[in-house]
């Protein structure tokens, strides 16, 4: 038990995936404008994540590795976040029109979205089982969404704020970025997985 | 040469099985929505102003799409009618008396040094084409004005005016190309313009 804790809080803080690992910086830097995108953003996420970090771990395991076809983890793995995206996208279009207005355009987005494929791989290189695999990913998109959040909370002050000329816009939020960067690097050696 | 056939037939497999999951999801899942609806609230004036019985074009663009009738729309007049035949390939027939006659493109101007600002006509206004707040003067927005004239009758001064805007020949003249460096809030010189010209779409 205490070990899927330690996975937890290792994805969402130590090894947070955007501001340690920098795997999904696209959208992090994207759609951070509005806290109300960077939101729905981070709810589609996590969905996304989650569901196809169980599934590629599933393709990997029952498909790929009885085959001895390791090799081709990339591929599948890409083709099944993509199938998970658009079979999520159109169930959720048709059972939840509320739901889809929220996450509307952000889902077909998290396709290319690397934190994505990056856990699938990385699910595979720990050798993560079944559980773990759910939980690594559940907690990969927690941190993102964590971090995105907050980010975005900023950006919305920051554009108010009176920000030297050369600074304006992106550069500041790649500023703002890394040291909220440094900030997490403080969790480092807190767990260790 | 096996182990590549065996890596092919696994892709293979996998993509035909995630493409038969899509294409019954697709079947399934299927969302429900008729296109016809949207082509016909798109030829309708988008007055908004009932005169069809409906609360507004779109739920009147639903009953045509229900197979109701096409000549319930005075504003749009006959042209509306002839396009809906069109659209639709039924027969164009003369506008219904009983919602209206077609009467030429108006706007409503608000006689200003008359208006007590009570905003009972900004209550009335279907499209929110009229600006002001309690106790000061009440403007219409002219370039947004679609002539339904619901805001006259509850005006307790009576102090709003339908006027036409001729849209005949005389009225007629070249679009002359406009500076293009204005900005939104310019617009307003743009709009007397338009309305002075009987340009006003």
């Amino acid at each position: 038990m205490s070990e899927y804790l330690l996975i937890l809080v290792s994805t969402i803080l130590v090894n947070n995936f955007v501001l340690v690992q920098f795997l999904g910086l696209c959208p992090f830097m994207g759609v951070s404008n509005k806290l109300e995108t960077a939101m729905g953003m981070s709810l589609a996420t996590t969905f996304v994540l989650t569901l196809s970090s169980v599934c590629s771990y599933l393709a990997f395991e029952y498909l790929l590795q009885p085959l001895g076809l390791e090799y081709l983890q990339t591929i599948t793995f890409i083709l099944v976040i993509a199938v998970v995206v658009q079979f999520t996208e159109m169930v959720v279009r048709k059972t939840s029109p509320m739901l889809y207005r929220v996450l509307g355009i952000f889902l077909p987005l998290i396709t290319t979205n690397c934190a994505v494929l990056g856990v699938a791989l990385l699910n595979i290189k720990k050798q993560n089982g079944f559980v773990e695999s759910i939980l690594y990913g559940f907690g990969a998109a927690i941190g993102f969404s964590l971090v995105l959040v907050l980010f975005s909370a900023m950006r919305e002050r920051i554009a108010f704020a009176d920000v030297p000329l050369p600074f304006k816009g992106t550069a500041i939020g790649m500023i703002t970025a890394g040291l909220m960067s440094l900030a997490f690097m403080g969790f480092t050696g807190l767990v260790n997985i | 040469m096996s182990v590549i056939v065996t890596a092919i037939l696994a892709l293979l497999g996998l993509a035909a099985v995630f493409g038969a999951l899509l294409g019954f999801a697709a079947i399934r899942f299927k969302v429900e929505g008729n296109p016809i609806v949207d082509e016909i609230d798109n030829l309708l004036p988008q007055t908004q102003c009932g005169q069809c019985g409906h609360p507004g074009c779109r739920p009147y663009a639903e009953s045509i799409a229900a197979g109701g009738d096409i000549n319930k729309c005075p504003p749009g007049g006959e042209a509306t009618i002839q396009a809906l035949a069109e659209l639709l390939d039924v027969e164009a027939t003369p506008l219904d008396a009983e919602h209206g006659e077609e009467i030429p493109t108006q706007v409503a101007v608000i006689r200003e040094d008359e208006c007590i600002g009570c905003t009972k006509c900004i209550q009335a206004c279907p499209i929110d084409a009229i600006l002001g707040s309690a106790k000061h003067m009440h403007t219409v927005i002219a370039s947004e004005c679609t002539g339904c004239d619901l805001c006259v009758e509850p005006c307790p001064v009576d102090c709003i005016d339908m006027v036409p805007v001729d849209q005949g020949l005389a009225g007629w003249h070249w679009n002359a190309p406009k500076d293009q460096n204005i900005i939104a809030t310019d617009k307003t010189g743009l709009l007397e313009d338009m309305v002075e010209g009987g340009n006003l779409s």
